[in-house]
């Protein structure tokens, strides 16, 4: 048999945290983890964040990012344990054998450099082509990865190119010099749904063409579903389960493996819409100071007391904003809106105190819209004190009843926000907003920053106190599958306008408009071989047109 | 047809500039107008008698209302007559083109050393960051920009000038020398200004770096296999730019417009000296004259630093 491409066995890897004020702790990330990766293989790594699967992806070139540091284990590349080398050849690795592409191609571009000198800065660096030859390949890879101009795309400056395209170029980046692996750390991630799938099937493509092997680190499992021959699962710095894909996706045998398979299948029945809606936009128009087209146009639509309207769409398609004009933030340059029963007041500084209270707003990075230096108790007290008067006793007592709501236990008042997990915080977020009890809530891609497993628990917070408070949502995202588990109605937003608006039965069935077509064909399936059928489809419908 | 987006920008810039330029040179007027005393008074002397002081006073226009004064001045300004000084009765422009053209060949050979042994010396703290090197040029470069200038001007001068007898301790320049003997004579305040510059700029350069090496492309760029001098040589420099060239011209601007206590150390005729003379002697236009050419010193360069920022952004350099 021959040896692995790559080999790790036992591999440690640990961190220093510095609490303020205290001694300096070592941190375990990775406790001793074993796999193998044949040539021309991909392996998907999954896990939710913190489960080191990209420090487990950056030890395949020794590099430790931060002050993470490989403490322990052996890593084989093409046969020599590249663990024990000295930093001058671990250097000759990196970007000659081992290549990487990063999550964020547009942090990961030099914005001072043009594109094709630093697609084929590594091949040259490396000595493995010379700059002709180098830039030839790079072409030829633009092409394969379906860019553009592919000849004169790479005289462009970063800024010059879109996301996806730049996502693209950094894959001809990490496959320029011609390596025997790639690390790929959630290439697909920060993209739209319907670019993700253009650049998966490009990836995988070329993946093929190149006949390479691949690491693919993604916290999505349908997605890893779609490039990989063996997925394995890691939790917690652990292997969870290790198999072929089918097995993974078919017939997972841990419980952790099970619930990540099943993940987003809450069902939520939609309610019928009532005759006085809660909230009522009508044909507003915006535009953001300074600039000379519309951000929003004509927008129409209602929400309904206890009910929620998922607003959907691409990032640029205005749904931010629309939140921006209904809370007061941005005044509309035309329309109205209506909450309660009364027309709304455009500006925020001009409404009434109580008009603000019945609306609130949760946050996508609940990290920054909470002060690091209050309590929880203080935090959620706040609106309390400010709407309500509410002091001593009466305001602990209401501070307690609002943390049981929100399912977290006793001896969560004195704690600060960075003694809490990403999904406790977003727990004490929607805390504050229901302590002013309002009418509605607008939540801002709520989910989007947290893991599905989180993600799935805070969705079902929400639909129980909805239960509870009869309190309405208007929930921005652009993950269709939040959109199926919790909304009544749904408007999808494309280039700030409405595409299609209704009732959630209506919107999510046929006939369907272009755009939403688009946009539901393009959410990844927990199936193997989506993508080729998805983009077989695709070409045939467009074939046949 | 639509202006690239940069020279529009350039543009601005320059007219910002020149109303800076124009603010500058009424706040020099009315701050000299208001200073206490009179110059006909200065210039007669205390047993001056009053109708002696009031034809002064009509001879030199001072009976008119400031506002014409500030106009006349200006207009001359603008023609390139300064004016003549009231206490020996030369022509401003004349003598003070000869103090600037001293101060410029000064600032110029003192900016040629620290500017690139400054940026040098940066690269290399944060190639070895917080080892001993970085620890060292910190060090060091901190504890001359602490040292008051004419206290390092004495220092050298003891041992560079009277112990070693390399350089001259006087840097009295004139026409009639070759480059070789002025570039002999002005080496101890050239090495006085490199050491008060040097540390100011090393650690914009330092931090600016240091800034910049967080970013994802530098792990890129890390990925690659690229050494570490490479990473800040190709990837970091050219983003840290911006913030180096505003530091690098700061201290351009204080080579010319603050080295009076150097060029007093080392009898240097140069503007300061000129300037500060003057001031004492209460002669109001030639401080005018020299306060206004400071101010476009001064706007000047950081317009030039506000250009250079502008160029090195690739996203005004190359729109989409």
């Amino acid at each position: 048999m021959t040896e692995p491409l790559l080999k790790v066995r036992g591999l440690k890897i640990g961190a220093t945290a510095y609490p303020p004020g205290e001694r300096p702790v070592a941190i375990k990330i990775v406790h001793g983890v074993d796999f193998e990766l044949e040539a021309g293989k991909v392996l998907g790594l999954i896990g939710e964040s913190g489960a080191g699967k990209s420090t487990i992806g950056l030890a395949a070139m020794a590099y430790g990012r931060g002050g993470v540091e490989i403490t322990g284990g052996e890593g084989w590349v093409n046969g020599r344990d590249i663990l024990k080398e000295r930093l001058r050849s671990i250097r000759r690795l990196r970007g000659a054998e081992v290549t990487y592409v990063s999550q964020s191609a547009a942090a990961s571009f030099n914005p001072a450099k043009k594109i094709m000198d630093q697609v084929t800065e590594a091949a040259i660096y490396q000595n493995k082509f010379s700059k002709a030859e180098a830039e030839d390949r790079a072409v030829e890879l633009f092409r394969k990865l379906g860019l553009p101009d592919p000849e004169t795309i790479g005289n462009r400056y970063p800024h010059q190119v879109s996301g996806g395209q730049l996502q693209r170029c950094m894959t001809a980046l990490a496959l320029c010099p011609e390596p025997d692996l790639v690390v790929f750390d959630e290439p697909t991630t920060a993209l739209d749904v319907t670019t993700q799938i253009d650049v998966l099937a490009a990836i995988k493509e070329a993946i093929a063409a190149t006949g390479v092997a691949a690491l693919y680190i993604t916290h999505d499992l349908a997605v890893v579903a779609q490039v990989s021959d063996h997925i394995m699962v890691l939790q917690q710095g652990e292997m969870v389960e290790y198999g072929t894909t089918d097995q993974i996706i078919n017939n997972p045998q841990e419980e952790y493996t099970k619930a990540l398979v099943s993940v987003r299948s809450i069902r939520h029945e939609e309610k019928t819409p009532t005759d006085t809606p809660v909230l009522r936009v009508e044909n507003i128009t915006a535009r953001y100071a300074g600039t000379t087209f519309d951000v929003l146009k004509k927008i129409n639509v209602d929400i309904h007391p206890g009910q929620t309207l998922a607003v959907v769409g691409e990032s640029g398609s205005g749904k931010s904003t629309l939140a921006r004009v209904i809370t007061g933030l941005l005044p509309p340059t035309d329309g109205q809106i209506t909450f309660d029963g009364r027309v709304l007041a455009p500006a925020l500084s001009s409404r009434p105190i109580d008009d603000l209270r019945e609306m609130q707003m949760i946050y996508q990075m609940a990290d920054t819209a909470m002060n690091p230096r209050q309590t929880v108790g203080t935090i959620i007290g706040r609106p309390l004190e400010f709407y309500f008067g509410l002091k001593g006793k009466a305001k602990q007592k209401r501070i307690q009843e609002l943390l049981d709501e929100i399912e977290l236990g006793d001896g969560f008042q004195d704690r600060y926000p960075a003694e809490l997990s990403g999904g406790q915080k977003q727990r004490v977020c929607i805390a504050r907003a229901l302590a002013a009890k309002p009418k509605l809530i607008i939540c801002d891609e709520v989910t989007s920053a947290l893991d599905p497993l989180v993600a799935d628990g805070i969705l079902k917070l929400l639909l129980n106190l909805q239960k509870i408070e009869d309190v309405a949502y208007l929930f921005i995202t652009h993950d269709l599958a939040t959109v199926r588990a919790i909304a009544d109605s749904i408007a999808v937003m494309y280039q700030g306008e409405v595409v299609r608006y209704g009732p959630k039965s209506q919107v999510l069935s046929p006939p369907f408009d272009d755009y939403t077509d688009l946009l539901l064909s393009s959410v990844p399936e927990m199936k193997i071989g989506w993508l080729e059928e998805t983009i077989e489809h695709r070409r045939m419908e467009s074939a046949g047109n | 047809m639509l202006m690239h987006p940069v020279l529009k920008l350039i543009a601005q810039r320059l007219a910002l500039g020149l109303l800076l330029l124009f603010a500058a040179s009424v706040l020099i007027f009315v701050g000299t107008s208001i200073l206490p005393g009179d110059v006909a008074q200065s210039i007669l002397g205390q047993s001056a008698t009053p109708e002696a002081l009031a034809n002064m006073r009509r001879e030199l226009g001072l009976n008119d209302p400031a506002v014409t004064r500030y106009f006349a001045w200006l207009g001359g300004v603008l023609q390139g007559d300064l004016g003549t000084a009231l206490t020996n009765g030369r022509d401003i422009a004349d003598s003070l083109g000869g103090r600037l053209k001293n101060t410029l060949f000064l600032a110029f050979w003192a900016a040629a050393i620290s500017v690139p042994l400054a940026i040098s010396l940066g690269l290399l703290a944060v190639r070895y960051k917080d080892r001993w090197p970085d620890k060292l040029i910190s060090a060091v470069t901190l504890t001359t920009i602490s040292i008051p200038e004419f206290m390092i001007g004495y220092i050298l001068i003891y041992w560079v000038a009277i112990k070693w007898r390399l350089f001259p301790s006087v840097a009295i320049i004139n026409d009639s020398m070759s480059l070789g003997e002025k570039l002999n004579a002005i080496a101890i305040p050239v090495m006085v200004l490199t050491l008060v510059v040097l540390a100011h700029m090393m650690r914009m350069t330092r931090a600016a770096i240091l800034n910049v090496m967080q970013s994802a492309y530098i792990e890129t760029a890390e990925l690659k296999g690229l050494g570490m001098l490479k990473i800040i040589r190709k990837h970091a420099f050219p983003n840290a730019i911006a913030p180096i060239v505003n530091v690098v011209m700061l201290n351009l601007a204080y080579l010319v417009v603050g080295v009076v206590v150097v060029e007093v150390v080392f009898a240097y005729p140069g503007m300061g000296q000129y300037l500060v003379d003057h001031v004492s002697k209460r002669d109001v236009p030639v401080v005018q004259a020299s306060g206004l050419i400071f101010a476009a010193v001064y706007i000047g360069l950081n317009l030039v630093a506000d250009i250079v920022s502008i160029l090195a952004n690739p996203r005004l350099r190359h729109p989409k």
